[in-house]
């Protein structure tokens, strides 16, 4: 398969660019933050977005969907890195869909997918215990009661988990922390007695939520796939979920570097542009050569996880370590090529790293993609 | 396709009923390669048989017109070959600058009668091609070079000097430089020219590399008499096909940094040499440089992939091609310096048994040159910023 995207992604991502570009700009962003906004995005941004069929890209067509595939909503995700548009794309159509699709029983496929489809339904995954991404060391637990389970234990880091509907949780029915076997997944609702919620404001302004559960009763028809087999669809879930995080970054990689070189251009010191100096110019030289290794680390990743390649988990590694590599990169020097502008919170750059570094934590960063990326090789 | 299919199983059934046995492992030292030429002496009765076989088909220049003794391929073919060869680890049957490139400038900008002289014993590894396009004067400023080329009516007297001459000692034609108008503004008045270096007045004297081997001579014109019917290309428009030249040397070089199919990947020779433990190579901050090389190598190679496949639904590479020059020989410097740590105290073993000739630290050595020859490092990124960034 060729190494480029089609006709049909092409002219996704120029909707997408767009649209983005009209209806969620950094601005929007940056008036979310101002106003507090509890949910970090603008519910008619979403419906929107739902009109569009974007919430339904991933989900198959027998549950109401597009099947569009990852190439395709890869172009979406990546525009959305250059503005910045935060919004439950991530959460709901990419990772919940995928989990439930991965694991749900038809039942549940076809209840759940269709409402996301239809944007009448919003998800969170939640994975993390620790302040670093560890999928195989889950402790919490699920204990079997009557016909249903007892949630007990906590969660972190749970992007979305404060205004999702319906919370799609990993915890342990049987063996200890490091174990790949025992490991269930849980769909619950946010708002049951014995969730607790706490909202976490980041540093990216979106919404995330360190969740206990509490005791929580819930019957058997929480429970996606199959008791003490869900490591499987969950770690399919986060290769698709960091796939998505490099596209996302690489827009930020990409974006950044675009108007750090418009400034380059416009801004004079000495009597001179700033872009005629070979010390930025060979920087931004080589910051353009890594943003190049990087359209095609996360084309390679998505393609591979359409075509349902072995390799996938090796190849998203590739492209997340990658980019969490070359978006700390960008947004540093970004900042530091702009100067002191480049410090001011009135100038836009600003969110633009703010964004970056939690997206490169979310689901492992760099040395958990590295590790990973060795271990699949055999070192 | 179905001709594609067919060509596929034509070619591996040729392949292995024709490439040697010993022509099948990837080379382990430079001696390996077959060059060609009025003085090459085969390493083995094998090595001849190789390349004479490719050559008899064209296949030594796969996608060179038929007309010429080329192969005649289109894309797909050629990339087929290079499968199939691959599949057996088959060697490169002839290395050549001839190939490489003065037989793509003459194909692109050369006459007919430069065509029909010197392609077909390009193909049949008779005659070995060296460059003469640096001068001590004139590295990274080669529009600057001084060898000059004076008009005596039906040829030009050449007199100056060249440098980092590719096995000029051994070549037996070179491609050359020369400043044929003295007037022009530095880039227009250089030709492109070819002679013969057994003309008399070609003195190449070898240079002695950190590395201790002699890749690369300085090569003095004495009064050498070049005729005009050498000239590629007009009188005065050399360096048109000099750029054209350098970019594919560029890309050629670039393809260092990626690993050879069937050798083992850094990462691997990691682990034999420091040891696993627990799944992970023994020494947590080698393994680290180790993984963030391969992750760059990888993503590398990949990148070459897109690019070419871009060039393949339309695009040009063009300044691209000093990305993957820049980018492919950094790597590769990385790579060696990491080889370096990895073979530990065996790395410094100069000369003596086992040591393959000292080919670990002689090969670390050579790749400081890859960043300079075809244009340094900084010379690319100032490609990079001025002809695709727009940076003045």
């Amino acid at each position: 398969m060729a190494l480029v995207i089609n006709e049909e992604q092409q002219m996704l991502k120029e909707s997408a660019q767009g649209f983005l570009a009209e209806f969620a700009p950094v601005a929007e962003l940056r008036k979310q933050r101002d106003a507090g906004s509890e949910k970090g995005y603008a519910d008619n941004l979403w419906a929107q977005m739902v009109d569009m069929g974007w919430a339904a890209i991933l989900v198959p067509e027998a549950y109401g969907g597009l099947e569009f595939g990852h190439v395709g909503m890869g172009q979406i995700v990546e525009q959305s890195g250059r503005t910045l548009t935060a919004s439950p794309l991530f959460s709901t159509a990419i990772l919940g869909v995928t989990a439930i699709n991965q694991a749900g029983s038809e039942e549940q496929k076809a209840e759940l997918l269709s409402a996301i489809a239809g944007g009448e339904l919003t998800t969170a995954l939640a994975v993390d215990e620790s302040i670093h991404h560890a999928p195989t060391e889950i402790g919490m637990s699920a204990s079997a009661k009557g016909q249903g389970y007892i949630l007990n234990g906590s969660k972190r880091f749970v992007a979305d988990g404060s205004t999702a509907d319906r919370l799609i949780v990993a915890a342990r029915t049987s063996g200890d922390a490091g174990d790949i076997n025992g490991i269930s997944l849980f769909i619950v609702d946010r708002t049951a007695a014995g969730v607790e919620v706490e909202r976490t404001q980041m540093v990216d302004c979106r919404n995330y939520a360190n969740i206990n559960f509490n005791h929580l009763e819930v019957p058997q028809s929480a429970l996606l796939g199959e008791e003490g087999r869900g490591f499987q669809a969950l770690s399919a879930t986060l290769d698709v979920g960091n796939a998505y995080l490099a596209a996302e970054l690489l827009g930020i990689a990409q974006q950044t570097f675009d108007t750090t070189l418009q400034y380059l251009k416009e801004r004079k010191q000495f009597g001179v542009l700033i872009g005629s100096f070979q010390a930025l110019q060979h920087r931004a030289a080589h910051w353009w050569s890594e943003v190049e290794l990087c359209k095609s680390v996360v084309l390679k990743a998505l393609q591979a996880l359409d075509k349902g390649d072995d390799n996938s988990p090796l190849l998203v590694s590739i492209a997340k370590a990658k980019l969490c590599e070359v978006s700390e990169l960008a947004t540093n020097e970004a900042i530091q090529m702009h100067g002191g502008i480049g410090m001011t919170d009135e100038y836009d750059i600003g969110f633009y790293i703010k964004r970056a570094r939690p997206a490169a934590m979310l689901f492992g960063d760099y040395s958990y993609h590295g590790d990973r990326f060795a271990l699949l090789s055999g070192y | 396709m179905a001709d594609l299919q067919t060509f596929r199983q034509e070619t591996r059934d040729w392949l292995e009923e024709n490439c040697p046995p010993s022509m099948r492992f990837p080379i382990t030292n430079s001696d390996d390669s077959c060059w060609g030429g009025r003085n090459w002496i085969f390493k083995s009765e094998e090595q001849k048989q190789w390349m004479e076989r490719m050559a008899a088909r064209g296949w030594t220049a796969p996608d060179w017109p038929a007309e010429y003794g080329g192969g005649g391929l289109n894309k797909a073919e050629t990339k087929i070959l290079k499968e199939e060869m691959a599949r057996i680890n088959a060697r490169s049957p002839l290395d050549s600058f001839g190939i490489w490139m003065i037989g793509p400038a003459l194909l692109k900008f050369g006459s007919e009668a430069l065509k029909q002289q010197h392609l077909p014993p390009i193909i049949r590894g008779e005659i070995r091609w060296c460059q003469g396009y640096s001068e001590p004067g004139a590295g990274s400023d080669l529009a600057g070079l001084q060898a000059k080329g004076e008009d005596r009516g039906d040829h030009f007297i050449a007199n100056g000097q060249k440098v980092w001459t590719s096995y000029a000692d051994k070549c037996d034609w070179m491609f050359c430089l020369l400043r044929t108008d003295f007037e022009a503004k530095k880039q227009m008045g250089i030709s492109l020219v070819l002679f013969d270096m057994a003309t008399p007045g070609v003195t190449p004297k070898p240079i002695k590399l950190i590395s201790g081997s002699s890749p690369f001579c300085e090569t003095f014109l004495d009064d050498v008499r070049v005729e005009k019917d050498q000239v590629v290309g007009e009188i005065n428009q050399g360096w048109t096909i000099a750029k054209y030249l350098l970019t594919h040397e560029r890309e050629m070089i670039g393809g260092f940094g990626l690993t050879d199919a069937g050798s083992d990947t850094l990462g691997q020779i990691a682990a034999k040499s420091v040891g696993v433990k627990e799944g992970r190579i023994n020494n947590s901050l080698l393994r680290a440089d180790v993984l963030k090389w391969e992750i760059d190598s990888a993503a590398f190679a990949m990148t070459a992939e897109r690019v070419t496949d871009e060039v393949k639904s339309g695009h040009g590479v063009g300044a691209t091609s000093a990305m993957l020059k820049y980018y492919g020989t950094e790597l590769n410097k990385r790579r060696y310096e990491l080889m370096m740590k990895i073979d530990g105290s065996d790395a410094m073993i100069w000369d003596g048994a086992n040591s393959n000739g000292g080919w670990t630290p002689r090969t670390w050595l050579r790749t400081k040159g890859n960043s300079i020859e075809g244009g340094t490092s900084e010379v690319q990124l100032n490609i990079i910023a001025k002809n695709i960034l727009g940076l003045g």
